[in-house]
């Protein structure tokens, strides 16, 4: 239920169009995952990974625009 | 991924008439002579083990004695970085260190399984003869059994060792004092993680390898240096937050370890973050804590960083007198939590 | 490690927790949903940092914990059989069934196996035809799409030695049942940030509407953690309810529809038993239509006696967030991860467990 944990895709094996899977890199270990749910991911991207299966593609602007907001919070409001 | 076993360099497997061990070997005849022989001496000898008496003659030492022992079962027997012998031998020679000693002596005792492969038996005493040469240790007595196949897992060891204490060295976990620091020699969770990976299939780009070594060298040459040393231990099964907690409950001080300062690589902190682990309570097999003043500390540090074994010492907490026998862990968010012992092993976790 | 280490920072989790103060004017009692965000609230220790006036309450998200006693007893059952390898996750190995536990069946000699992903166990089955393979599925919507899929894969490759015992449950239903309780005393959640990633965060909308609570949606690092944290201070201190997704890099408010739709070709919902809480309508899963053949509960006839109350063990008051494991007449006296009296105590994200492990309420400063 809660451990899911990003991780960036290094290759993608399509062969079995039921069930499309990735190599996935986490730091340095690499686990095959099942990214069958996610429509629309290439090498590079990032994933959260649950028990082996791919839940959804992290948004890496997104991530960017929280972070970058908790940077400037200090003295000033949080959005 | 790349069989363990092939990692070794090997000298051509001694002509035997069996490729399996059988029952027979374990019965004292001629078998079992042909087998120590052909591989026991062949791949251990020295003159003492080479007189072939039941028990080892061994010329007096200087010196108050230590004395330990350790049994080693683990699976997979190959892994990467090494197999059941490299620890047989590197266990029981740090164990020794960890007393203040220099290690001299090892005694070897194998149960093996009928049908258990010759040349996988071969492989593991070539590693046995290496990692002793390393190590500056004889092997001087042994002893073989042969149990029934599904009585056992392939293959048992215990060693035992002898050595010989360090003029004005006085280890004991009762001398932790507060101000002292904590010193470990490098990465932590490779053995364990290696282990499981070998398990689990996990892949790595680079992968993990145990570190299973002997640290006589460093140790000696610190020794020679530092007799201020307070506390050795090598955190084995339960991994570094086991030993530090067994030093806090028999001396009654506290230790605070620095999260920041724990030096974990990329491929344990990916299998870990993966498994659900923590890295604190994994196992080394090449790794000591060193407890000392912290006067002390630079150039202990600038001793052990001089050897391989030893590239990447750092201080990674302190003994404090205050919360007393509890082992605390400053967070990467400036936070204190307590590391408690674990109860039995980590499994990985789906939550 | 990316999108891991940026959530640990320092500096970050100071400004968020200036933040909090600054908006926090009263008592408030915030319940963290998922087990995994109890287990970073206690590793971190993030009640050092928080102001006094939030309480933080553990709720019923751990599935190992609430995974009834008799689904339980069952899987040590199958595990015991001399023709089944019984496969499950590694949480649930030592978590106690009515007089036993799964660890022990393995030392008396079971076939018991972790696996990291119920895929492997599709590979196990091929590899030993001559076993029952037997997966034990426990977990809520993150886990219950992987074991669908391997469901699914299995009736692909006709496969006739494998079965699902399954105990998934839902969370939806059990927020409700919290909330429905005249005991609760909850202000506002943290919900499960991979839940809904799964599941979008639709559900709890009218949950939040109908009890006029604040509901975000709640990532597991520190740094996510207090964002939820924050978000949800900040709708208590304006009188305002409803669902907010504080957890934006992971989830989408609709969720992995894919994931949703094998689901529902897959399972169906029951009515399932809560350990330590008790019956919720339609808070579980069951293998439905052409899948039910997979169920083990049909392969195999277990006479396995319904849930027996576990003595002194207030799990389900722990649970519903009404007492705390220090509340516990036997915390630390004679319910020890060593030696559990239920569950809570053997999940290393169950309440007690993480209490047990980093937080000894007799250290007072650390």
């Amino acid at each position: 239920m809660c451990l899911a944990i990003p991780g960036q895709i290094i290759s993608i094996d399509d062969s079995n169009p039921e069930m499309k899977m990735a190599k996935v890199r986490f730091g340095e270990a690499i686990r095959e995952i099942c990214i069958q749910w996610l429509n629309d991911v290439s090498i590079g991207d990032y994933i959260m990974a649950h028990v082996g299966t791919a839940l959804s593609k992290v948004d890496e602007e997104d991530a960017k625009f929280t972070l970058d907001a908790l940077r400037e919070m200090g003295e000033s409001d949080y959005l | 991924m790349k069989d363990p076993r092939k990692f070794n360099l090997q000298c051509p497997i001694p002509k035997t008439e069996y490729a399996h061990i059988l029952m027979a070997h374990g019965g004292g005849g001629r078998m079992t002579c042909h087998l120590i022989q052909e591989l026991f001496i062949a791949g251990l000898g020295n003159e003492i083990l080479d007189m072939g008496h039941d028990g080892a003659f061994l010329p007096p030492m200087d010196g108050e004695v230590a004395f330990t022992t350790d049994s080693f079962v683990v699976d997979p027997l190959f892994f990467p970085g090494g197999n059941i012998g490299d620890l047989a031998i590197n266990g029981t020679v740090n164990d020794l260190l960890c007393c203040g000693a220099l290690p001299l002596y090892i005694s070897l005792g194998l149960i093996l399984e009928e049908g258990f492969l010759i040349e996988e038996l071969w492989i593991i005493v070539q590693s046995i003869g290496r990692a002793a040469e390393a190590a500056g240790v004889k092997i001087v007595t042994g002893d073989t059994k042969v149990v029934e196949k599904g009585k056992g897992d392939k293959i048992y060891i215990n060693t035992s060792g002898i050595g010989t204490i360090h003029p004005g060295l006085n280890i004991n976990p009762k001398h932790c004092s507060k101000g002292d620091v904590v010193i470990i020699n490098g990465d932590i969770g490779d053995h364990g993680i290696a282990i499981m990976s070998a398990r689990q299939g996990l892949e790595a780009d680079i992968p993990v390898i145990s570190d299973t070594q002997s640290l006589t060298d460093m140790m000696m040459s610190l020794f020679r240096n530092q007799t201020g040393i307070h506390v050795l231990r090598d955190p084995t099964r339960g991994g570094l937050a086991s030993a530090l907690n067994e030093i806090c409950d028999s001396s009654g001080t506290g230790i605070r370890l620095h999260e920041k300062n724990l030096p974990i690589n990329d491929g344990v902190r990916g299998a870990c973050e993966l498994m659900g682990f923590d890295p604190l309570y994994i196992a080394n097999e090449g790794k000591i804590l060193v407890i000392l003043p912290e006067s002390e500390a630079e150039e202990a540090l600038s001793i052990m960083r001089s050897f391989k074994a030893g590239k990447g010492s750092r201080i990674i907490g302190q003994v404090t007198s205050d919360p007393k026998g509890i082992l605390c862990l400053e967070t990467t968010i400036g936070t204190t939590r307590i590391v408690d012992m674990i109860s039995g092993e980590q499994l990985p976790r789906i939550c | 490690m990316k999108y891991i280490d940026e959530y640990r920072n320092k500096v970050l989790v100071d400004n968020l927790v200036y933040g909090i103060r600054k908006e926090v004017s009263r008592k408030w009692t915030i319940m963290e949903i998922c087990g995994g965000q109890t287990h970073s609230i206690l590793k971190y220790n993030l009640l050092q940092i928080l102001p006094a006036e939030i309480t933080l309450i553990h709720g019923p998200g751990c599935p190992v914990c609430v995974t009834p006693v008799n689904r339980i007893d069952q899987a040590i059952v199958l595990g015991g059989l001399s023709n089944v390898m019984l496969t499950s996750f590694g949480d649930m190995l030592r978590v106690p069934g009515s007089t036993s536990d799964l660890l022990s069946v393995k030392a008396l000699g079971g076939d018991v196996r972790f696996v990291y992903s119920p895929l492997e166990v599709l590979d196990l089955a091929e590899k030993n035809p001559e076993k029952e393979v037997v997966f034990f599925a426990v977990g809520f919507e993150t886990t219950a799409p992987a074991v669908a899929m391997t469901v699914k894969q299995a009736r692909n490759r006709k496969l006739k030695n494998f079965s699902v015992l399954v105990s998934h449950v839902l969370v939806p239903p059990a927020i409700e049942a919290l909330l429905d309780s005249e005991e609760s005393r909850i202000d506002g959640f943290l919900a499960a940030g991979h839940v809904c990633t799964v599941m979008g965060t639709s559900e709890y909308i009218p949950i939040a509407k109908k009890h006029k609570v604040p509901i975000v949606v709640t990532g597991f690092e520190p740094l996510d953690i207090l964002i939820g944290i924050y978000e949800v201070v900040k709708m208590l201190e304006k009188g305002r309810y409803g669902v907010k997704n504080a957890y934006t890099r992971s989830v989408r408010d609709e969720g992995n529809q894919a994931a949703q739709e094998l689901l529902r070709e897959v399972f169906e919902t029951t009515q399932s038993e809560w350990r330590g809480i008790g019956f919720i309508p339609a808070s579980g899963l069951k293998l439905s239509g052409e899948y039910m053949e997979f169920d083990a509960l049909n392969r195999f006839q277990l006479d396995v006696p319904s849930t027996v109350s576990i003595g002194a063990c207030i799990a389900g008051k722990i649970l519903t967030g009404q007492q705390k494991p220090a509340d516990c007449s036997e915390f630390r006296v004679r319910c020890t991860p060593e030696k559990p009296l239920g569950a809570p105590m053997v999940s290393t994200e169950g309440a007690c467990a993480a209490y047990y492990r980093y937080h000894r309420t007799t250290v007072s400063t650390l």
